[in-house]
């Protein structure tokens, strides 16, 4: 036996140093992220889980039971349409917005105001916001009020309940409520813009349109993809506007893989196969996080 | 004289140690979980529990309160988890899951080891012989008319027929002045509207959705009442956004005097009296079909109430529960809540004053109360099955019988 040596403990204790500062983030990251999910994860392969104490092995059984539900694949499809058209049209308001308020073609008064009214969505809560279309969107709501009486439409239109409309109509509050996030990074980045690139254009002769596509998106790029990515994952996780408005119906026209990961566990208690769906939104999520840090590291 | 007195702290101490050893400065606290506390008057509830402490000082009462949906999914998970509290508030819609969890206790060793009077009680929820619920309020369901509202659109007889109610509601309708004859919420978010707006034509004509325990959907009575929804529904007389439309929204639009009819919950009353204090309003029990003349089914819910069977305190519970349906606790709570009482001896005191809640109070002992939806498995997502093929139906992608024989394929799974 050789007794270690004040150099060997000064050399370990150095090696250990790192991992003792970050363990208390550590043990909070284990407890509060990484066991609930491999608790989930392990439910999906349960029998009866969580119900009962003598559960089983299952399998693949849950995940072949919902990839065999067509429910499960119209909620797939509603979800990326909601997410996808969420993102773009997001990401097109938020820039035409911030290009607006980065103007100096506007007063600087106006665009202060401008400002102050732009954000308003950002600052409510879902619930809030989903109360607020509810009303808007009602048969006898003010918009159905204001197409009607310019011809637009010939009569009301009950957006939230046709299976036609629904769908649309909750992608569109979600683009209300969340243009805000990159209207507000955007105006961060387009200040952030060389002012001698927009000088060396006007000698050039270009013109306000090239200049936006040449420089100012270029410019952007970045803060584009990474704020597309982060709205991506989030928008795939909507959950409380969808349900407050619609609850996935009417029948099934606005299920998402939310909503549908809820019904499983909550109205027909059936846990393992909401935690199979809840793992499948997962690994989405997974891919799209990791496309994310590919991304950043690239910058 | 220093050591006299703390010899004397001293015993004092092993004195107060002794009886909290003993159990005599025991105190047991309960957990009483339920949705009640918020939908009655502030702090009438606590007020009553602060009475049973009064009468029971081993023991505190802490409530657990929050929204309907809130306390079933707490309800949900606590008895996956085996953290429920020890006293639950219960919906009959839930208990077949709860008792098929073994999560919630029998109560017959309780009532027989304490002698309790079982006639005392109007209903005791059972499910595989053991007694899981009690009733403690019944909110009934009858059709609310606006008054007003029918004399403008020359209904001088309330309804008292399917075809009755038919036309009532087809003279109330004037589309152009965003003016209905009826409302149904079917939104898919709490699809109770089934039950409430739904199977109460079947209930009211003294019909059953089920034979022998099993859903018999395809049969006449679930049938003609799809039918007769539909024609409802072709007759324009049915305020839109349907699919979306939620209870509060229903109520929101009888107060507002854009639907003429509703089928609510008597708990109501006072909420659109507040709303809208120049509403002239009756209650008159639901319409049958034509030439039924026998006793009617009044839909109804319930404020329910069982014991977790992890409670480690049953014994302290079962008091709480004895003390809550007791004649005198059970009036006073029902008066609170404008609720037909769970303890038939229990006389609420509006009954006499309100006329609509007399009115009511009429319809109940003239009708039998009817929900078979309670004890059935997963009962809030039979509804929902129901709720999306009635959807189907009035977007026109299928009949009548095709809706019915759909949900009845769908219920079949869960039974």
């Amino acid at each position: 036996m050789t007794a270690r040596g004040p150099k060997a403990n000064y050399k370990l204790g150095r090696q250990i140093a790192p991992y003792l500062y970050l363990s208390p983030s550590l043990i909070v990251v284990g407890l509060l992220m990484l066991l609930p999910m491999a608790m989930v994860i392990a439910y999906s392969f349960q029998e009866s889980a969580v119900l009962r104490p003598d559960t089983s092995f299952a399998g693949f059984r849950h995940y072949r039971a919902i990839f065999g539900d067509e429910v499960f694949w119209a909620s797939l499809w509603h979800t990326l349409y909601f997410t996808v058209a969420s993102v773009v049209m997001h990401m097109a308001i938020g820039l035409a917005f911030a290009l607006m308020l980065n103007s100096d073609r506007i007063s600087p008064m106006l665009r202060s105001v401008l400002r102050v009214l732009y954000i308003l969505p950002w600052l409510f809560t879902q619930v809030i916001i989903a109360v607020i279309w509810r009303l808007m969107l009602d048969p006898n709501g003010v918009v159905n009020s204001i197409l009607v009486d310019l011809g637009i439409i010939g009569s009301k239109v009950a957006w939230f309940s046709s299976v036609e409309t629904a769908l649309h109509a909750v992608t569109f509050a979600n683009i209300w409520a969340g243009y805000p996030l990159f209207m507000v990074s955007l105006l961060a980045g387009l200040q952030g813009i060389p002012k001698d690139l927009y000088e060396a254009a006007d000698i050039d002769g270009a013109t306000g349109p090239q200049k936006l596509v040449f420089i100012t998106i270029p410019q952007l790029m970045p803060i584009i993809v990474s704020i597309s990515l982060l709205d991506f994952i989030w928008t795939m996780q909507v959950f409380p506007l969808i349900w407050l408005t619609t609850g996935g119906g009417p029948i099934y026209a606005t299920e998402v893989l939310s909503t549908y990961t809820y019904k499983l566990a909550f109205s027909q208690y059936n846990l393992a196969q909401a935690a199979a769906s809840a793992v499948t939104i997962l690994l989405i999520s997974i891919g799209l996080t990791l496309f994310y840090i590919r991304h950043q590291k690239a910058r | 004289m220093k050591t006299r007195k703390a010899m004397t702290v001293l015993k004092g101490a092993a004195a107060i140690w002794l009886l909290g050893a003993t159990g005599a400065l025991a105190q047991t606290t309960l957990e009483f979980s339920q949705w009640w506390e918020p939908e009655l008057p502030k702090g009438s509830l606590r007020a009553i529990m602060d009475d049973f402490e009064k009468k029971n000082p081993d023991i505190k009462v802490t409530l657990i309160s929050g929204p309907y949906a809130t306390t079933r999914d707490q309800i949900a998970i606590g008895a996956a988890s085996g953290t429920m509290s020890d006293v639950v508030g219960l919906d009959g819609a839930w208990v077949n899951s709860l008792s098929a969890q073994n999560a919630i206790a029998d109560m017959n060793p309780l009532m027989d080891g304490s002698g309790f009077d079982e006639s005392q009680v109007a209903d005791i929820i059972e499910i595989d012989g053991k007694a899981v619920m009690f009733p403690v309020a019944s909110f009934v369901y009858p059709l609310f008319v606006n008054l007003d509202f029918a004399k403008e659109a020359g209904v001088s007889e309330l309804p008292s027929t399917r075809a009755e109610f038919l036309e009532a509601a087809k003279k109330m309708t004037n589309a152009d002045e965003n003016k209905y004859g009826w409302a149904l919420p079917l939104s898919l978010q709490s699809p109770s509207s089934v039950l409430n707006d739904m199977m109460s034509w079947v209930w009211a004509s003294g019909k059953s959705m089920l034979a022998d325990g099993k859903p018999a959907l395809e049969q006449p009575p679930v049938v003609d009442m799809l039918t007769f929804i539909k024609q409802l529904d072709d007759a324009g007389v049915i305020s839109p956004g349907i699919a979306s439309k939620t209870e509060q929204e229903k109520v929101e639009e009888f107060v507002n005097g854009r639907i003429g009819m509703m089928v609510d919950t008597l708990a109501h009353v006072n909420l659109i009296r507040e709303r809208n204090p120049d509403l002239n309003f009756d209650v008159v029990p639901m319409p049958v079909t034509e030439g039924y003349d026998g006793k009617r089914g009044l839909t109804y819910a319930s404020w329910g109430i069982g014991i977790a069977e992890s409670s480690e305190h049953k014994e302290e519970a079962w008091k709480l529960v004895q003390y809550m349906m007791s004649e005198d606790v059970n009036a006073r709570l029902v008066s609170l809540a404008n609720a037909f009482p769970g303890n038939v001896n229990a006389k609420p005191d509006f009954v006499n004053s309100d006329p609509v809640f007399a009115k009511a109070f009429e319809i109940f002992q003239e009708g039998y109360l009817a929900n078979e939806f309670t004890g059935l498995p997963e009962a809030v997502d039979l509804m929902r099955e129901f709720d999306v093929e009635t959807q189907k139906m009035l977007e026109g992608q299928q009949t009548p019988e095709e809706t019915a024989a759909a949900a009845q394929a769908k219920w079949m799974e869960k039974f």
